[in-house]
């Protein structure tokens, strides 16, 4: 058990490899209680995420859209990763991380309060993450005829309520699969059922390991309030061709894109035998250095991958000081596993 | 439940070391240490030939979760590291004091030792760690 945010959590519930090659190959199961869970509701609920988020709440025409993006303090620094949900015209639905939660909710308050927004935490529900091929169908099969229906029918990044349950298409293995928000009275006994329907049980370990193949940023390695979203691999969520769009830290976005980003977040491969770990540091030739922000063994692949800040113009060859050794790596595109194929070439 | 032949003296850093007929002696890391490892995914044993002291890191095993140094418990020369933990680390993790051995060592005569300890004077270890 470790603490993760204030949370005690497991690593593993056994193997960390077998967990991994479980979500890969058929379907594990994770619980992502630890993860806020904030509702808003008002009139001008829509206007008020136009202002928080650096992504753009226009891209969630019909409700149960659903929507990535980060919250940005007014420098351009990145408060929080979450997905926001479009739950009705005055009802949205935010996940946010544990570890950020309290600053998150003080921050949605202070802003909100301006829009006539309520903000309401729904530490009632709890969160099953099921991922994997055979996630989807076995999760159906716990719901009756009807909600299986809505549920299957359900296109990636789209959610619906299902009873007292809340359905959504998205994960963070790079596989299919739900998570679940259901009131926390069933969380066990559906962990249990998934279990004997074959669903192997997975721990944080497993959600690190599937998580750095699939590509996607961890909040507080990869990035944090001290860097913006063009030197995290996050551009792809900034919406600011439209110049009606006023977020918060877009001033200083733009006076960074004027001056072109310093760092990108890269990829790497290790291309000799060991393992990349978080803060080593990444000898980039004639451009200095950089820091690997998220690095593992990837049981994918058996071999070790990371990301890293680097400078931004640094080329494909790398070396890393690993344990006082050079070894070499080569940057690569991200993700460097989806639906459980290697990507890497 | 951890295993620990009587056969086999122990470390306080987890190490095992087995004295063999020939006076050369074989390490590994307890099934105790693999088991707080975790999965393990690579193993760099030393070069043969190599002099270690000891007490000094010889061999370094990764896991999923974390690289550790393994001490060497005997001031000797390495005979041999296994080749085998190159292609399979996890026969650290499925047979830790067999297939599993980290390096086989020729200890210089009259060679130092690190404290070494009996089984069960390694598992009262384990449990005054809170193990």
């Amino acid at each position: 058990m470790v603490d993760f945010g204030g949370w005690d959590m497991p690593l593993q519930y056994g193997s960390q490899l077998a967990e991994h090659h479980a979500v890969r190959r058929a379907a594990g199961v994770f619980d992502v209680s630890h993860m806020g869970i904030v509702d808003l509701h008002g009139t001008r609920a829509r206007a008020f995420l136009e202002l928080l988020l650096a992504n753009d709440i226009g891209k969630l025409t019909v409700p149960g859209g659903a929507l990535y993006g980060c919250m940005l303090n007014e420098t351009g620094g990145i408060i929080d990763d979450l997905i926001v949900y479009f739950l009705a015209e005055c009802s949205f639905r935010l996940v946010i991380n544990a570890g950020t939660r309290a600053s998150d909710i003080a921050w949605i308050r202070r802003h909100a309060h301006i829009f006539g927004v309520e903000v309401l935490e729904r530490t009632d529900l709890a969160m099953l993450a099921i991922q994997g091929p055979a996630a989807r169908a076995t999760t159906a099969t716990l719901l009756s005829d009807h909600g299986a229906h809505a549920a299957l029918d359900l296109q990636p990044f789209c959610a619906c309520a299902i009873d007292a349950w809340f359905v959504a298409r998205t994960g963070y293995t790079g596989e299919d699969g739900f998570e679940l928000m259901l009131p926390v009275a069933d969380a066990t006994r559906v962990w249990g059922e998934l279990n004997s329907r074959g669903v192997t049980s997975c721990g944080l370990g497993a959600r690190d390991t599937l998580r750095l193949e699939a590509g996607m940023n961890l909040y507080g390695n990869d990035m944090d309030e001290d860097t913006h979203p063009f030197e995290s691999g996050l551009a792809w969520t900034v919406a600011m061709k439209s110049p009606a769009r006023r977020f918060i830290g877009r001033e200083a976005l733009e006076a960074i894109l004027a001056g072109g980003s310093q760092r990108k977040l890269v990829g790497l491969l290790l291309e000799d035998p060991g393992v990349l770990r978080r803060h080593q540091t990444v000898l980039v030739p004639q451009l200095g250095e950089g820091d690997i922000t998220s690095g593992g063994y990837a049981p994918t692949l058996e071999r070790s991958i990371a990301f890293a800040r680097l400078p931004a113009a640094a080329g494909d060859a790398v070396q890393v000081n690993v344990r006082g050794k050079l070894l070499n790596a080569r940057v690569v595109k991200r993700p460097f596993v989806r639906f459980g194929k290697s990507l890497v070439h | 439940m951890s295993k620990f032949p009587a056969d086999l003296k122990y470390t306080k850093s987890h190490e095992w070391l087995q004295t063999l007929a020939d006076g050369t002696v074989k390490v590994g890391i307890t099934d105790s240490a693999q088991h707080a490892l975790g999965d393990l995914v690579f193993v760099e044993v030393p070069e043969a030939g190599r002099v270690l002291q000891a007490g000094e890191p010889c061999a370094v095993v990764e896991s999923v979760k974390a690289a550790s140094d393994v001490y060497s418990p005997v001031t000797g020369e390495v005979i041999v590291g296994n080749a085998r933990l190159a292609g399979a680390p996890e026969l650290v993790n499925e047979q830790p004091y067999d297939a599993g051995w980290l390096l086989h060592v020729r200890p210089a005569p009259g060679a130092a030792t690190t404290d070494l300890l009996s089984a069960a004077e390694y598992e009262k270890l384990l449990q005054t760690e809170g193990d």
